[in-house]
């Protein structure tokens, strides 16, 4: 078994000799098996006083078994790195089932079980590392805008609230052994911000640092985030923190992300990532694209030089995995391009100096 | 100033403007939104935002700004300066911005823990950072104590806290000069020695400053400080400033400052003798007042070498000397051919220069045409009269370039501009006016040999025959480049819908009328035009590419679903008012002085190119002095257009019992028997997929439904201001005054938005007189805060301009007020408004947007045209 550290090694240095493949949806596998609202609760909550249907995150206290088993099948579809089952293990979206006090718990036995089945496969298979990306998700409010339409300068939740939930995630996603923090599915960029600032007080903290992917969302065709930024000026609000990786996720399907992930891949000198949704949600919000119509795109991005990391979101199984992988296998990385060091700022829109 | 100067917006600190103080203590957040808004729609490339007021509980004042501001992407899409003297009011701000900021400041004030920890957090946030040239002994005022500052913070921002050199921005204090303290003389001198060893020493880094303390010893007299504000920035920008929260709008150009006040400022700011301070306060008495440094507003100009002053003339478009300066010119040249190639053309060039970098703007380039060209009148006859002597051919230009509004369209105030650019850059222009059939487009540039072709149009229609004329082009053999411009015409619509019927030459998309100058040099050029169109065609692929992918993609309801979603009106109950007048009235020669008062002034700024809302625009930082002189002539020949009645307004509306059939019909009945069917107006239905509680929007969604036996109405109207407006410009033409020409024209396009403007109000206070008591003001008007609409044919709500035709049978416009529509239904005169009035107060202006198939269909059975026909009509809003 592999220490986490020689993993971190390792990851550097694969990086930078090949594309990367990330897991797929896991909200899609866990429709898939029918719970109703007693296996949400479970021994220990059955008689919590909400409903906790729905609650994808309590999976990993009340049925581990699943949640690995779905980590096991995007193992052996060929992802190199899994993504915790965390997206809503946060205060702000865990208050809506009266259970924010598990935030940590929720955390860390999401990373504990990701670890655990990835170093089962390093253990089937030695000569192959496999990496656990902790994930943070957006929370469902956001600090950009105001949920009161004759109130705009109101807002639900503040930076600081944010920064608190997101830095006990994060001491939790450590502790659980996760070899990468996930900030992902960024559909307001202040909300990421203080996820970032709360990741790298965590870090202070523990005096170590883990590679940060930050992978944000653009709505729509606008090519915009739902907080109004540009790709390239959602990358100068977030370059800071020197990731890992950025890129773009959700949301749209792989073949409407191009123009962003493109524009990304041209500013951004670090790596490039993206893992789209299945195309749209059709009229009875299932997914549509084919294992073979979005290899067919991701294999396109990569051949054009553009990724470095690849992967699915919502409506991706482990048959899209799989394609992939054959898809990307001996395509070269994107090299990242050299940017001149000038002052860039951002508002909704990117501002570059001229020298 | 060079165009990558940064310009930061400097009007929402409540330190600097007292307006905005006032707003914020007032709590009136909406207007100081306004002036936030203002200064990004100036140009302010940042905004600074300080609240450091001692009545104000800053921190939630910056709280709550920059959390209406994210509101506001108007505002929010340009970077934030963060500034206040209290770090917890910064950190409070900085947890508000999604996007990258700039702090402003930070200093070595307090020490090194301090400034550690706040550039610390400066990077943890993801900001960059003003550094103030400011130690624990104070603020640094001499060169090398500024440098040594920076140079210190350089190094720990760099190597202890890990910033970015490219994040750092340092503010080398500027201080007053001219106090009459002999210790002062040097601080202007200072800063920018200081400037220059920062640019030179410390990589990556940008320099700013306050530029307004430089003269604040001459506070009150505003037009030395705008003087001294100008030649420092000169100076200081040639060092290496990068950017400065500055108010440009009030400075001088450096060329303009009278000789003799630009030497005195200049010796006080470059401390150049002792006695600079006393000679600068000895001058300042005589330039008091705002404007008067100008060296225009006295005639020393006048007295310099004839050359001078021809280009003196040409920069300033003043034409009241021109004739006898060219004829002295003339006089001492050996041809007249000479003085065009020597003075008038070096004055041409500085116009461009000035232009090109952004010193001059698009009103004072046409007064200078207008001084050229009538120099060049002058001159021609001689011209002829020497070439006959020495037996030469006519002179050839650098380049031909053919200008024509295509067939059926009337508008031409665009290309009537870029025309005069080209001019003046000395492109031989053939100007075919408006209307012009492709077959006499493509004969006179065969005959004439031209070099490129440009198109104009202003309505949809004419997008079709821009495509006709590309086609024709191909099967002629043309060659030459086809310029694309005007109101409706756009770089998606030319990559895809243009460029394609074009292979022999390159289609190219003009956005403004600045730009055309560029494009033509690059297609005349030799070095330039392979790569150029090499470049346009990979971009136009790129375009036509992504356009066929998504729209193959996009969604849209059926027509069914559309009108299942209509706009939910309770009928039951509903009393619509009742018009006092039914039938037709006509309004001949009206009143102009009347319109004249409520001209909605922004648009014509538009059509001038300069950018900003009226009255803000006058006094903008960029564009504020230009927009000015652009007034006042405006001004001038507005009163004049009124005094002499240059123009007739006429007009006609009318009001009919109308009810809804069908779900998009609106049928106006003759009489209110509503027996009779007059006409129907067939309205077209959004089907884009809309959020959930939106409604697929159609006009006819805004009157009662026959079935609900309820007794609604309608109505129409057609104005024009521009009978007359023909006579005008023609005599302005023949005078080489294209300037005015253009102006006239402008003017009566404002004056028939007036009109329609105010025969609507009059129609909801009196003649249909559901709203009597409306007591608005011009703003209020301007931003239609009324009830009901007035929907135009061919705008976005009503995209179909076939509609018009039934305006024009229903109100009998020709005969009743002179218009007449062309076949792509453009109205003549050109300065014409037509449309239709609704009354219920749910009634709203949309646009419908793309429409499927299904509606194409319908829309044809029931205007009884071919489906190809509703196509042609309709291109704009088919996928």
């Amino acid at each position: 078994m592999s220490t986490r550290q020689q993993r971190l090694e390792r990851l550097e240095e694969e990086a930078h000799k090949r594309i990367l493949l990330l897991d797929g949806a896991m909200g899609t596998m866990i429709q898939a098996h029918k719970l109703d609202e007693a296996d949400f609760r479970g021994e220990r909550f059955k008689d919590h006083c909400q409903d906790l249907k729905g609650n994808n995150d309590l999976l990993l206290l009340t049925q581990p078994h699943i949640i690995a088993d779905i980590h096991r099948a995007f193992l052996h579809a060929g992802a190199d790195i899994i993504e915790t089952n965390t997206f809503n293990s946060n205060a702000m979206s865990q208050s809506d089932y009266g259970l924010e006090s598990l935030v940590y718990e929720l955390n860390l036995a999401g990373a504990r079980l990701a670890r655990q089945v990835a170093d089962q496969e390093e253990q089937e298979q030695p000569s192959r590392r496999r990496w656990v990306a902790g994930v943070l998700g957006p929370t469902n409010r956001t600090a950009s805008m105001s949920p009161k339409v004759n109130d705009p300068g109101f807002r639900n939740v503040n930076f600081d609230d944010l920064r608190a939930t997101y830095k006990e995630s994060t001491l939790a996603l450590v502790e659980g052994g996760v070899d990468l923090i996930l900030v992902e599915t960024i559909f307001d960029t202040l909300n990421a911000k203080a996820a970032l600032f709360a990741i790298e007080q965590a870090f202070d903290e523990l005096d170590f640092r883990l590679p940060i992917m930050i992978s944000g969302t653009i709505t729509d065709k606008s090519g915009r985030t739902l907080s109004g930024q540009t790709a390239e000026a959602f990358w100068y609000s977030v370059c800071h923190v020197q990731p890992f990786s950025v890129g773009l996720n959700c949301a749209l399907g792989a073949e409407d992300l191009r123009p962003y992930i493109e524009e990304l891949s041209g500013v951004a000198d670090t790596l490039v990532s993206t893992h789209p949704n299945a195309g749209l949600p059709n009229e009875f919000g299932d997914y549509d694209a084919t294992p073979e119509s979005m290899g067919d795109t991701l294999e396109e991005f990569a051949r054009s030089g553009l990724v470095n990391i690849v992967g699915g979101c919502c409506g991706t199984t482990p048959d899209h995995i799989r394609e992939f992988a054959r898809r990307i296998d001996g395509v070269p990385t994107r090299a990242k391009p050299r940017i001149s060091p000038r002052l860039r700022l951002s508002g909704l829109e990117p501002f570059v100096a001229q020298i | 100033m060079t165009p990558t100067f940064i310009n930061i917006g400097e009007r929402t600190n409540v330190t600097g403007s007292a307006k905005f103080k006032k707003l914020i203590l007032d709590g009136d957040y909406d207007a100081a939104l306004r002036v936030a808004l203002q200064q990004v729609e100036s140009g302010a490339q940042i905004i600074d935002i300080n609240m450091d007021e001692a009545m104000l509980d800053s921190e939630a004042a910056m709280v709550r700004f920059l959390n209406l501001i994210a509101t506001e992407p108007a505002i929010a899409r340009v970077p934030i300066m963060i500034d206040s003297s209290k770090w917890s009011v910064i950190e409070a701000g900085l947890k508000c911005v999604q996007g990258k900021s700039i702090v402003n400041s930070i200093s070595l004030k307090e020490g090194e823990a301090p400034f550690i920890e706040q550039a610390r957090k400066v990077k943890r946030y993801g900001a960059a950072v003003v550094v103030m040239a400011f130690d624990e002994t104070g603020q640094a005022e001499t060169a090398e104590r500024k440098f040594d500052i920076c140079q210190r913070c350089y190094k720990i921002l760099t190597e202890q806290v890990g910033l970015p050199p490219q994040d750092i921005i340092f503010d080398p204090n500027i201080f007053a000069v001219a106090t009459g303290i002999e210790e002062h003389n040097n601080y202007a001198v200072a800063f920018i020695d200081a400037v220059r060893q920062i640019k030179a020493k410390l990589p990556h880094v940008s320099v700013s400053g306050g530029v307004s303390n430089i003269s604040f010893s001459f506070r009150g007299n505003n037009a030395m400080r705008e003087a001294m504000h100008s030649v420092f920035l000169f100076h200081a920008i040639r060092a290496g400033l990068d950017m400065g929260i500055v108010n440009a709008g009030q400075l001088a150009l450096y060329d303009d400052i009278s000789p003799e006040l630009r030497q005195a400022a200049e010796d006080v700011i470059l401390n150049r003798r002792p006695d600079a301070t006393e000679r600068l306060l000895d001058i300042s008495d005589r330039f008091k007042g705002p404007g008067s440094v100008r060296a225009k507003q006295d005639l020393t100009w006048r007295e310099t070498d004839v050359a001078t002053r021809l280009s003196h003339a040409l920069v300033h478009g003043i034409t009241d000397y021109i004739i006898q300066d060219t004829e002295q010119a003339r006089q001492q040249m050996a041809r007249s051919l000479h003085v065009i190639e020597g003075p008038l053309m070096d004055g041409m060039n500085t116009v461009g220069d000035l232009f090109g970098s952004g010193k001059m703007f698009l009103p004072q380039v046409v007064k200078s045409a207008r001084v050229m060209k009538q120099a060049v009148a002058y001159l021609e006859p001689f011209m002829e009269q020497e070439r006959k002597e020495l037996g030469l051919e006519s002179q050839k230009s650098a380049a031909k370039i053919l200008l024509a509004t295509v067939k059926g369209d009337v508008h031409d105030i665009g290309k009537n501009i870029v025309g005069v650019v080209l001019q003046c850059n000395n492109y031989e222009v053939l100007d075919l006016g408006v209307m012009v059939p492709a077959n006499k487009i493509l004969d006179t540039a065969r005959a004439e040999n031209v070099d490129i072709i440009g198109l104009s149009g202003l309505i949809t229609p004419s997008l079709d025959e821009m495509c006709h004329v590309a086609a024709e082009m191909e099967r002629q053999d043309f060659q030459v480049p086809l310029l694309i411009g005007g109101a409706t015409t756009s770089k998606a619509h030319t990559a895809v819908k243009i460029d394609p019927n074009y292979n022999r030459g390159q289609t190219i998309y003009v956005s403004d009328a600045s730009r055309a100058v560029g494009v033509a040099l690059k297609l005349i050029s030799e070095d330039l035009r392979a790569d150029y169109i090499a470049e346009i065609r990979s971009e136009y692929k790129t375009i036509a590419e992504r356009y066929a992918t998504s729209s193959s993609k996009r969604k849209h309801l059926s027509l069914v679903e559309a009108r299942a979603n209509r706009h939910p009106i309770q009928w039951t109950g509903y009393q619509p008012p009742k018009p006092s007048l039914l039938g037709v009235k006509v309004f001949d020669d009206f009143d102009l002085s009347a319109l004249a008062d409520c001209i909605d002034w922004s648009p014509f700024f538009q059509t001038w190119e300069l950018a900003g809302k009226y009255p803000d625009i006058l006094d903008d930082e960029t564009v504020g002095e230009a927009a000015r002189q652009l007034f006042d002539d405006a001004r001038r020949m507005l009163d004049q257009l009124v005094e002499q009645k240059w123009l007739r307004a006429r007009g006609v509306i009318g009001l009919w019992p109308a009810n809804t059939v069908d779900d998009d019909d609106i049928e106006i009945f003759t009489d209110e028997s509503r027996t009779q069917t007059r006409v129907i107006l067939r309205s077209l239905r959004q089907q884009m997929v809309k959020a959930s509680g939106r409604a697929n929007l159609a006009l006819a969604d805004f009157v009662a439904p026959k079935e609900t036996g309820i007794a609604d109405h309608i109505g129409a109207f057609a104005v024009t201001t521009g009978h007359g407006e023909e006579a005008i410009t023609e005599r302005f033409k023949k005078h080489h005054d294209d300037y005015s020409a253009i102006m006239v024209k402008a003017l009566a396009d404002r004056l028939a938005e007036a009109f329609a403007e105010r025969l609507h109000q009059q129609v909801r206070k009196e003649f249909w007189g559901y709203a009597p008591d409306e007591n608005l003001s011009n703003e209020q008007l301007m931003a239609e805060t009324y009830v009901g609409i007035r929907p135009a044919p061919g705008y976005p709500a009503c995209p179909d301009h076939t509609e018009k035709k039934l305006i024009w049978d229903l109100l009998a416009v020709e005969e009743n007020a002179g218009m007449k529509l062309t076949e792509s239904y453009a109205m003549w005169p050109g300065s014409s408004v037509s449309g239709f009035y609704f009354s219920h107060p749910d009634s709203q202006y949309f646009g419908v947007g793309k429409i499927g198939r299904d509606q194409v269909e319908d829309y044809a059975r029931r205007k009884d045209m071919t489906v190809a026909e509703v196509e042609r009509w309709l291109s704009a809003n088919l996928d």
